[in-house]
């Protein structure tokens, strides 16, 4: 008796004594978890804050307000306006002479270039599409708000120091001179970027915009969306709720989760050895890419549509077969409503893989330089963090602000699909 | 149901896909170098703006991938021009002919310059290639005589010549899948180790050894693998005085207010040392058109009359102005000859 309450008492005090260390671990494991939930945010807070401070400026674009006179002469001699003759007439020499105009003291070949090379070489072209829109401004004096030329951008940004030696800068002392009186008169100014919005991919960073790159990312996320998910769910759908268990059905469940992990680039080869040089579609177009991607995300979201589909309860299914559905109509009716809203974020998931896909689209010629905006899935184009990768490699200085900015532009559509899952998640869920 | 749509759906844009891509394509398609892509994109760019063409596409493949690709084959699924930042090889021309690529043209574009620079904050610097072998080869010939190689002992410049800084070796460069480390290999790193006469000789008893001794690149942190992107060596130079780095020209002239090229034999990376020839890291830049494709992919020609234009190629063209360094005249001049007459090469 006595033996048992001594027994019982040492191993309380044996308890007691290591209470202390246990309740101390507890702590220390709760601030580690803590720290490392710190440290990732503090890394995402600095990548952030790298970004948008690189790349904020690049939503600004110095602009320069010029006089120019729409000479007869120069673009429509013949007075005919015929849409061939202005289409192809010589507006950057209008664009030359209102500089000229401007700073009648210039002379000399050299002197001349560099005081041209104050706005963009895109402006005759701006010019180009106001006369095309209204012939009846030929002939008189409008004035003009063109794009600065990328170094003059990045003067007036403050990424070019102004005392630096002249030999130092890009911008040398008689433009700095022409600039500076250009801001006196109030000639030069910034604006909104409207270009990198409307703009496809150009070798002028003030010409340069996202939009091809944007559009090229839609239409091969439209593909892939089109062909993944209802191939996926069929599938899903199929193995969990018809398919016999046999070791048929173990194979293939495998190797889908071991398609899963397969790197992507893999899936690029297998694009271009099957979709280009058997199927012969076109190079570089959302097409391939969109199908190339569908085989990566398929696996993805066969497995969790699975998952949604094994956390719908048995009851659902046993009631409709009970008031006498076919197994059709209960899977139909009754289990995938229940289990579409875990089958959509698996899908956004893979979307969103999808869409920060870079390696498997070098294989199918998406990583190209693209001017023109693509306008289906068959014209060529790229995608966004092909965009990216492009930016980042071009000597121009003005590109590194445009590197950050077209990353930002991802990080929005990346936020915007993930937004999307969780509306439509809430709306649809059910908890049991 | 829609899941029978969406594979009618399927099926219709596989038919329509393989239709298109046999019928016609509207636009140039352009593969190759790295280092020709910002000039070609340039004239691309100009070329679609200023005609009622379609604006070109251009892969950045490399060299290598871009004659592969553009000598699989006559017709509209295979590229029409390659950019090489170095002349084709016989090999590949017969390549080519093999797979019915018979008439190829050259087009010589213009020079570029490899430049080894650093921060705009550290002294002035010179060069000989045979000190950067000494600096960067894994296998060195041994500095206590003899003709031998024995692994690289060199820790500081100074170890190599007393002229040198009293640094640390440490060198950021491209990796082997560039273009840029390609030429410089080529034209510093033969050309150092060759200057040893031991060495050279071994050219004619085992081209194997001599490619290993001369091309092989120090894996003991000396040099720096800084990935194909030259802008982020420029970055990592500007905050490491210490460094140097290696670099397309572009790139310095670029950005000339935070690095700066050290002479190699005396001679400093400048626009005119490159184009008269006395700089001795430079190489030629080109491209090949395929002939069977002019007149039936449009504006090929056009393109070619763009590029090799004097407001292009020129001395003062606006590729000059990209950093690429022009032909002289009279080179010049055969160029544009050769691609008015579309001369194919023999």
């Amino acid at each position: 008796m006595s033996d048992a309450s001594e027994t019982a008492r040492t191993s309380y005090a044996r308890v007691e004594a290591g209470m202390k260390r246990r309740r101390a671990a507890e702590r220390r494991f709760r601030f580690l978890g803590k720290c490392a939930v710190g440290l990732g945010l503090a890394f995402l807070a600095i990548l952030f804050v790298s970004i948008v401070g690189n790349g904020y400026s690049a939503f600004w674009q110095t602009r320069i307000t010029l006089d120019v006179t729409i000479d007869e002469a120069t673009i429509d001699p013949a007075g005919a306006r015929e849409p061939q003759v202005l289409r192809t007439a010589d507006y950057g020499a209008l664009i030359k002479q209102s500089l000229r105009d401007m700073f009648p003291e210039v002379s000399g070949r050299r002197n001349r270039f560099a005081l041209y090379g104050l706005v963009s070489n895109g402006a005759g072209f701006d010019l180009r599409d106001k006369v095309l829109a209204d012939p009846a401004l030929i002939g008189r004096t409008i004035s003009l708000t063109v794009a600065a030329d990328d170094d003059v951008d990045m003067l007036m940004k403050g990424h070019i120091d102004r005392r630096a030696p002249e030999s130092d800068r890009r911008i040398k002392d008689n433009q700095l001179a022409w600039i500076e009186r250009l801001e006196t008169d109030g000639r030069i100014g910034s604006a909104f970027n409207v270009d990198f919005f409307a703009n496809g991919d150009s070798r002028d960073p003030e010409l340069a915009g996202i939009r091809g790159a944007l559009m090229g990312s839609i239409y091969t996320l439209l593909v892939t969306l089109g062909l993944s998910f209802p191939l996926a769910v069929s599938a899903a759908v199929y193995l969990e709720e018809f398919a016999p268990k046999n070791r048929w059905t173990d194979l293939i469940e495998v190797n889908i989760n071991n398609l899963a992990a397969v790197p992507s680039i893999v899936f690029g080869l297998l694009g271009l050895a099957v979709f280009i040089n058997f199927f012969t579609l076109p190079r570089s177009a959302p097409i391939v890419g969109g199908l190339v991607l569908t085989l990566m995300t398929l696996p993805t979201i066969i497995i969790a549509s699975r998952a949604a589909l094994k956390s719908v309860p048995p009851s659902i299914r046993e009631g409709a077969l009970g008031i006498g559905a076919s197994p059709m109509q209960a899977v139909m009716y009754h289990v995938l409503p229940l289990a579409l809203p875990g089958m959509l974020t698996g899908t956004i998931i893979g979307m969103a893989q999808a869409l920060g896909e870079t390696a498997p689209l070098l294989m199918i010629g998406m990583v190209a330089f693209i001017a023109d905006v693509p306008g289906g899935v068959f014209d060529p184009a790229t995608a966004l963090p092909v965009q990216v990768y492009l930016w980042a490699d071009s000597p121009e200085r003005a590109f590194v602000e445009k590197t950050s900015a077209a990353i930002m532009v991802l990080l929005l559509f990346l936020a915007t699909m993930n937004a999307l899952a969780v509306l439509l998640r809430r709306r649809f869920e059910r908890r049991w | 149901m829609n899941k029978a749509k969406f594979a009618l759906a399927v099926l219709s844009v596989a038919t329509i896909g393989s239709a298109y891509a046999q019928s016609a394509r509207g636009y140039i398609s352009i593969v190759g170098s790295s280092t020709v892509y910002p000039f070609a994109t340039v004239v691309a760019e100009q070329f679609g703006k200023s005609t009622q063409f379609k604006t070109p596409k251009i892969e950045s493949t490399g060299s290598g991938g871009g004659i592969k690709l553009f000598c699989a084959g006559v017709g509209v699924e295979h590229p029409d021009i390659t950019n090489a930042s170095r002349a084709i090889k016989a090999s590949e021309l017969e390549q080519c002919a093999a797979n019915g690529v018979k008439d190829v043209i050259e087009v010589k574009i213009g020079y570029d310059g490899i430049s080894v620079g650093h921060s705009k904050s550290a002294a002035d610097v010179s060069f000989t290639r045979r000190q950067l072998y000494l600096a960067l080869a894994k296998e060195v010939p041994d500095p206590k005589g003899g003709d031998k190689l024995v692994a690289n002992p060199y820790k500081t410049w100074q170890d190599i010549n007393a002229a040198l800084p009293a640094l640390r070796i440490e060198v950021l460069g491209p990796p082997p899948t560039s273009g840029t480390r390609d030429a410089f290999v080529e034209l510093v790193m033969d050309e150092g180790c060759n200057s040893f006469s031991f060495i050279k000789a071994m050219n004619k008893a085992d081209k194997a050894a001599h490619k290993a001794a001369c091309q092989t690149l120090r894996e003991d942190g000396a040099y720096v693998e800084a990935g194909e992107n030259d802008n982020l060596i420029v970055q990592k130079l500007e905050a490491n005085p210490d460094a140097f780095g290696i670099f397309g020209f572009s790139f310095l002239d670029q950005n000339r207010d935070k690095i700066k090229g050290a002479s190699i034999e005396g001679v400093a990376p400048e626009f005119e040392t490159i184009a008269d020839g006395s700089y001795p890291v430079s190489r030629p830049l080109f491209f090949y058109v395929k002939k069977a494709h002019v007149g039936v992919i449009p504006g090929i020609k056009e393109y070619l009359a763009e590029f090799t234009s004097a407001k292009a190629m020129g001395e003062e063209g606006y590729l000059s102005e990209r950093g690429l360094i022009p032909l002289p005249k009279d080179e010049y001049a055969r160029v544009v000859g050769n691609a008015k007459t579309l001369t194919a090469m023999k």
